[in-house]
């Protein structure tokens, strides 16, 4: 699991184990905050990793990663409102985020 | 929006609970699919598992696999599923919805299952306006199998079949199925969409979601085309098998809404479930008969009942009524019993013949390939299957003359003009029936209770009830004169 506690809208989590280094993720993220790892995964694919920062939690990457569970999509909550902002969690209303 | 105001995060995006959490029906690596890495199923699935759980039908969903790359939906969801022959999920997807129309039936078919294999299946469930949602994923091969073209295979693509590429003049066109289905009256939606880039993406995940809602409001038949890659085939990285989609695949397939229904269409009334197996036999009018039931005990002379039989003669003859009656009788008598015709498309004159088996014991083949007893209702049909009787076998054949050249030592013949006979009791097509006759002789141990009852379930017309009666009695005292001593 990559998880880098960053203080932006969206936060990623890849499952290394799940991933397959398709690097379709990597090609869809509008923001370009995913990276395809240097280091091999136990079972030998290079897999996506989240940069780290800049994910506005879309989701796009999510519906266009052929894996299950590969990747999780997160998305800020904010201290004021208690809510999420931006709250249609579906992909259509992601792409105008 | 200022970042200090962050305070925690929630998944906005994860693992659909339609998928099993662990894939334990797959052998190994079972926290992965077994899809290649960036293959098109992958992401359909996703889609379908989304909206199973948006509207909430996890329940009542059944999935109909299909056979190739997507065999093993039933690895994956969480949902009833059934696996279907080659192309045949819309025929078991029909079964399904109609025996329980309170479940949600969703196929799941690739290009070659359901345009080439199955093309009569989908045509047919589209025509009839099934109330089933279709999810066709099109990647113009036949992938699973190694690359073969297939009916959507593009003009010019390479495939192992097509080496220098398809061409229109041997192969043909690569099949629209979307717009051949739009011109049925059945559908009520159908869409072609793609995985070609986020937008395409985006809009498929709406159009498979109202597939299936179009199900849950009772609409009628949806089908969404999903233009799909397939990296290892099409030997291309999963970034260039996505563009390959957008910049050629889609010029051949145009994406966009081919029928649309769905505000004229009215919920349907569901049919009613299939009957209850108590109800069959009234369906069928036979409720007022008696069944026959096993007997707990055979006597000395069933038991002893082991018969091999073939039975050959034109069609029309009733060479399969004869044998009908025979396996019935043994049925009424309590013995195992199969009969298996085996016959030519035409309905009067071709060949015909029939393979009888009745026996105390478990029968391993209905298939009768050396028969203790031919029947053989006319001189081709003797000349085909005389060899194949068994030494100490019985043949009894329809003509006066038995061909000398078919002559056998070790064969018993009784050799009658049997359609004279029945001519001359009242109608020469009772001929099986004298024929039958003499075999029963044969076959001593056959109780004449279990004989008339077995006539009486086939035979409904009591004139030629009590004309097969006489025929049979006839039959018996012809072979009686000729063989008193057996």
């Amino acid at each position: 699991m990559t998880e880098t506690p960053q203080k932006d809208r969206g936060l990623l989590r890849i499952d290394v184990d799940e991933c397959k280094g398709c690097g379709l993720c990597i090609e869809a993220c509008p923001p370009k905050a995913i990276d395809m790892s240097e280091h091999l995964n136990h079972y030998g694919y290079r897999t996506a990793v989240y940069a780290g920062a800049g994910c506005t939690g879309c989701g796009i990457c999510f519906m266009a990663c052929p894996e299950p569970g590969a990747i999780t999509v997160l998305r800020a909550v904010m201290a004021t409102a208690g809510v999420v902002p931006a709250m249609n969690t579906g992909i259509e209303g992601a792409a105008h985020a | 929006m200022s970042s200090e105001l962050v305070q925690d995060y929630t998944v906005v995006q994860g693992r659909a609970k339609s998928f099993y959490e662990r894939f334990e029906r797959k052998p190994e690596l079972q926290h992965q699919t077994h899809f290649c890495p960036g293959c098109g199923h992958g992401i359909v699935h996703k889609m379908l598992a989304r909206a199973i759980d948006e509207l909430g039908i996890q329940d009542k969903t059944i999935l109909v696999g299909p056979v190739g790359c997507s065999v093993f939906t039933y690895y994956y969801f969480d949902v009833g599923n059934v696996q279907a022959a080659h192309g045949r999920a819309p025929a078991v997807a029909t079964a399904m919805k109609r025996s329980r129309p309170e479940s949600i039936v969703i196929g799941y078919q690739g290009d070659g299952d359901l345009s080439a294999i199955g093309a009569a299946e989908i045509l047919h469930a589209a025509n009839r306006g099934e109330n089933i949602t279709v999810i066709f994923v099109n990647n113009a091969i036949y992938s699973m199998t190694g690359g073969q073209a297939a009916p959507t295979t593009l003009i010019g693509q390479k495939s192992t079949t097509t080496p220098e590429g398809r061409r229109s003049l041997t192969e043909g066109y690569p099949m629209h199925v979307s717009e051949l289905l739009a011109t049925l009256q059945g559908p009520v939606y159908i869409e072609r969409v793609g995985l070609g880039d986020n937008k395409q993406i985006a809009q498929a995940n709406r159009a498979v979601r109202r597939a299936v809602e179009n199900q849950v409001k009772g609409l009628g038949f949806s089908l969404i085309e999903v233009l799909s890659t397939c990296p290892t085939i099409w030997k291309m990285s999963a970034v260039d098998a996505q563009h390959w989609v957008r910049d050629v695949m889609e010029q051949t397939f145009p994406l966009g809404v081919f029928c649309d229904r769905t505000k004229e269409a009215r919920p349907r009334r569901e049919l009613e479930a299939a009957p209850s197996l108590d109800r069959i036999p009234g369906l069928l009018g036979v409720a007022d008969q008696e069944l026959p039931e096993a007997a707990a005990t055979l006597s000395e002379a069933v038991q002893a009942i082991d018969l091999h039989v073939r039975v050959a003669g034109f069609g029309g003859q009733g060479v399969l009524l004869l044998g009908e009656v025979l396996a019935e009788a043994g049925l009424d008598a309590g013995l195992e019993v199969s009969w298996l015709p085996s016959y030519g498309p035409e309905m009067r004159s071709g060949t015909s013949n029939c393979h009888v088996r009745l026996s105390s014991q478990t029968i391993d083949s209905p298939l009768v390939t050396s028969p203790g007893i031919l029947v053989a209702m006319n001189e081709p049909s003797l000349r085909k299957f005389d060899k194949s009787v068994r030494p100490g076998g019985w043949v009894i054949y329809n003509g006066e003359e038995f061909p000398p050249d078919c002559v056998r030592e070790d064969v018993r013949v009784l050799a009658l003009p049997f359609t004279q006979v029945a001519h001359d009791l009242g109608d020469a097509r009772a001929c099986n029936m004298v024929m039958l006759g003499a075999l029963l002789e044969i076959a001593k141990g056959l109780p004449q209770a279990s004989i008339d009852a077995a006539l009486g379930r086939l035979i409904k017309n009591t004139k030629w009830l009590a004309l097969d009666e006489r025929a049979l009695t006839r039959g018996r005292e012809l072979f009686r004169g000729s063989f008193p001593e057996v």
